[in-house]
């Protein structure tokens, strides 16, 4: 990868790859430590023509990105835990709307105003259950400021195809780390445009209909097509209904259209998996510290591996149980009661197999935390 | 054109009740948007939640049902990302002013290009007849069934002091000058208010004996006066109707552009 070469903050590396992948809006509010993301963005984006804007409160920032990307712009924004919670009823709109759009999350501790300037993993669940209902949602995250490029250009490109909005759940380490970034040239990671219509104006336009791939051709508004959108069941013309047939299709369409797709949107590092006993599967800033325990252990002859996870959900159910087939012990390592600990012992055949190694103090989980973990687990002692 | 160009057949008949006033709202609003001989692809609705803000299904242009209280939030971000657009926002007086207050006073202070009618019929009508925050004191609600002590909003005076740079009042008995209202209200340039007292006789009327639709149209045309009117002063009680600001201010899309013109020559 050849490119510009940056010594950069987590969430300036965040704002680089949302510009690269094509971000002309922004709406947010400021709060720790998710802030440097809309500074950083009050300065690049008009620089491009794009806007930013700093709204009253998380709940106006997430409705303004809404109707930002209905008129055909990409868009996001950026919180922390208290404004996330903020968000959870708008962003049921996106799901139900079928609105792209992507959410930063740069989690602190929680519950209520917790931990603002530590670190925290904590909002794990929250991303995939926060909004009432039944639905399906993206979530991904990274480790690494390389990574986190990446995987950002990959949640516009999901936003777009799946017609949702995805969730990039950071944590403050890596928001507030600084280390390398290449910036990609551009068109070297390619990017997803929206499905637009190609109905000529007055022609009847159904906005909620599918083609047979299942992708739904969108036509901005203000354009030429006129049509209703509703945070309502809906039909093929956006038209409001109770109808149970209706209601029981749009659901499965909304949770199967990402369900269907999990082979696709599973993203994941693996280090020295092969021949594994011991199997640790971490993310976020924790990998880091799971990564130096795996290479450390292996110099000194220990079967250990590392699953990193960048697509917490959905949850990659059949990436962990292919993974850990043949471990003996599973630590699961991150910075909460034990989140992702329960999706993978739900994955695997043997629960009993799992343990977790956790830090919820708001302090980074070093290698030794992890290490002293696998010694009890191993019976050496501590 | 007559007004049935403007509406979508097919979401008919609209669910209001019998001598609900929201229908003489938007009568008065499409034939102030055919006055105006506004292009149908040029206008977005966008409604919050409740009786009135189904109001946005029922006319055939762009049209963006939220969720409670968001609707000014929501037609923020359509405005700024595709300033052409004329956006109108029709919301009650709960949805504007209880749970959407902040939006409210922060797109009057912002001096976004946005219409926002408020069709105030002094109750909650979609979940049954709860007391809102223009209710006003004595009401009797379903939450208020001894009768309302939360004192109410004077829409007008918030908006003016919130820095809404067009602000109106009428009701659905003064179709006429509502009407003309609408028209400078969506021509004018900024943040304009349209406070609209539209009865609602199925909740608001009937727990406080205000009696039909029709009696409820005959209070608004006794105890309105236009703005200054000199009766005010011997009855406070009267609620004056009119334009109550009409001032020029820099527009925020407007202001933006500068911004990008600065940005741009500095990078
Ligand atoms: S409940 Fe009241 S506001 Fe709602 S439709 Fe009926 S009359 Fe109109």
């Amino acid at each position: 990868m050849k490119g510009k070469i940056k010594f950069v903050q987590g969430n300036e590396a965040c704002v680089e790859a949302a510009m690269y992948a094509g971000l002309d809006f922004f709406a947010g509010y400021p709060i720790t430590p998710s802030t440097e993301i809309a500074e950083h963005l009050s300065y690049r984006l008009p620089q491009q023509g794009g806007k930013f804007l700093q709204m009253e409160d998380e709940i106006a920032s997430m409705c303004a990105i809404i109707g930002a990307s209905l008129t055909g712009h990409k868009v996001m924004t950026a919180t922390s835990g208290p404004g996330f919670s903020l968000m959870q009823e708008a962003l049921g709109y996106a799901v139900m709307a079928e609105i792209p759009a992507v959410i930063v999350n740069v989690q602190r501790g929680g519950p209520s105003t917790g931990n603002p300037t530590h670190v925290s993993q904590g909002d794990v669940n929250q991303a995939r259950w926060g909004t009432h209902g039944d639905h399906a949602i993206i979530t991904l995250t990274a480790s690494s400021h390389q990574d986190l490029f990446g995987i950002t250009v990959d949640a516009f490109n999901m936003a777009e195809t799946y017609r949702t909005p995805v969730i990039l759940l950071l944590d403050e380490v890596i928001g507030h780390m600084r280390e390398k970034l290449v910036v990609p040239e551009d068109g070297e990671i390619p990017l997803v445009k929206r499905l637009r219509t190609s109905l000529k104006e007055g022609v009847d336009y159904h906005p909620y209909f599918p083609r047979e791939d299942g992708r739904i051709p969108m036509s901005d508004f203000g354009g030429v097509h006129r049509y209703n959108v509703t945070g309502l069941y809906h039909d093929m013309w956006g038209f409001p209904s109770d109808n149970p047939r209706l209601v029981h299709d749009l659901i499965r369409h909304l949770v199967d259209k990402i369900q269907n797709d999990r082979h696709v949107i599973t993203r994941c590092n693996k280090y020295h998996l092969d021949d594994a006993r011991t199997i640790l599967i971490a993310y976020g800033s924790a990998a880091r510290s799971a990564h130096h325990v795996v290479e450390t252990s292996r110099r000194e002859g220990q079967r250990v591996g590392l699953l990193e996870l960048k697509t917490l959900w959905p949850f990659p159910h059949g990436l962990v149980r292919e993974k850990c087939a043949k471990a003996r012990t599973i630590i699961v390592v991150e910075m909460n009661m034990g989140q992702v600990l329960a999706g993978v012992k739900q994955a695997v055949d043997n629960p009993e197999s799992v343990f977790l190694a956790n830090r919820i103090d708001g302090v980074l989980i070093k290698p030794v935390d992890i290490t002293g973990i696998m010694r009890i687990i191993q019976g050496r002692g501590v | 054109m007559g007004v049935k160009d403007y509406i979508r057949a097919r979401f008919f008949p609209h669910i209001w009740c019998p001598g609900c006033g929201h229908g003489i709202v938007l009568n008065s609003l499409l034939t102030a948007i055919e006055k105006l001989g506004l292009s149908k692809n040029d206008i977005v609705f966008v409604s919050g939640i409740g009786c009135s803000s189904r109001i946005s299904g029922y006319v055939d242009f762009h049209t963006l049902h939220t969720i409670h209280g968001r609707a000014v939030a929501f037609a923020t971000g359509v405005k700024m990302s595709r300033p052409g657009l004329n956006i109108i926002v029709p919301m009650g007086d709960g949805d504007a002013l209880a749970i959407g207050g902040n939006h409210f006073i922060h797109a009057a202070r912002r001096n976004l290009d946005l219409t926002a009618i408020v069709m105030n019929n002094r109750i909650y009508g979609m979940t049954g007849g709860q007391f809102s925050p223009l209710s006003g004191y004595g009401v009797k609600a379903t939450t208020a069934p001894y009768y309302n002590i939360d004192h109410g909003f004077d829409i007008a005076e918030l908006s003016v002091a919130a820095g809404a740079t067009f602000v109106a009042r009428s009701t659905t008995y003064h179709v006429k000058q509502l009407t003309n209202i609408f028209c400078k209200a969506i021509l004018h340039k900024g943040f304009s208010v349209v406070e609209v007292l539209s009865q609602c006789p199925t909740y608001f009327g009937r727990k406080n004996n205000a009696g039909s639709a029709v009696d409820m149209m005959e209070f608004y045309k006794n105890n309105t006066i236009p703005k200054g009117s000199k009766a005010k002063d011997e009855n406070p009680d009267l609620i004056e109707r009119g334009i109550f600001v009409q001032k020029k201010l820099p527009e925020y899309c407007e202001e933006y552009d500068k911004i990008i013109k600065i940005a741009k020559n500095r990078s």
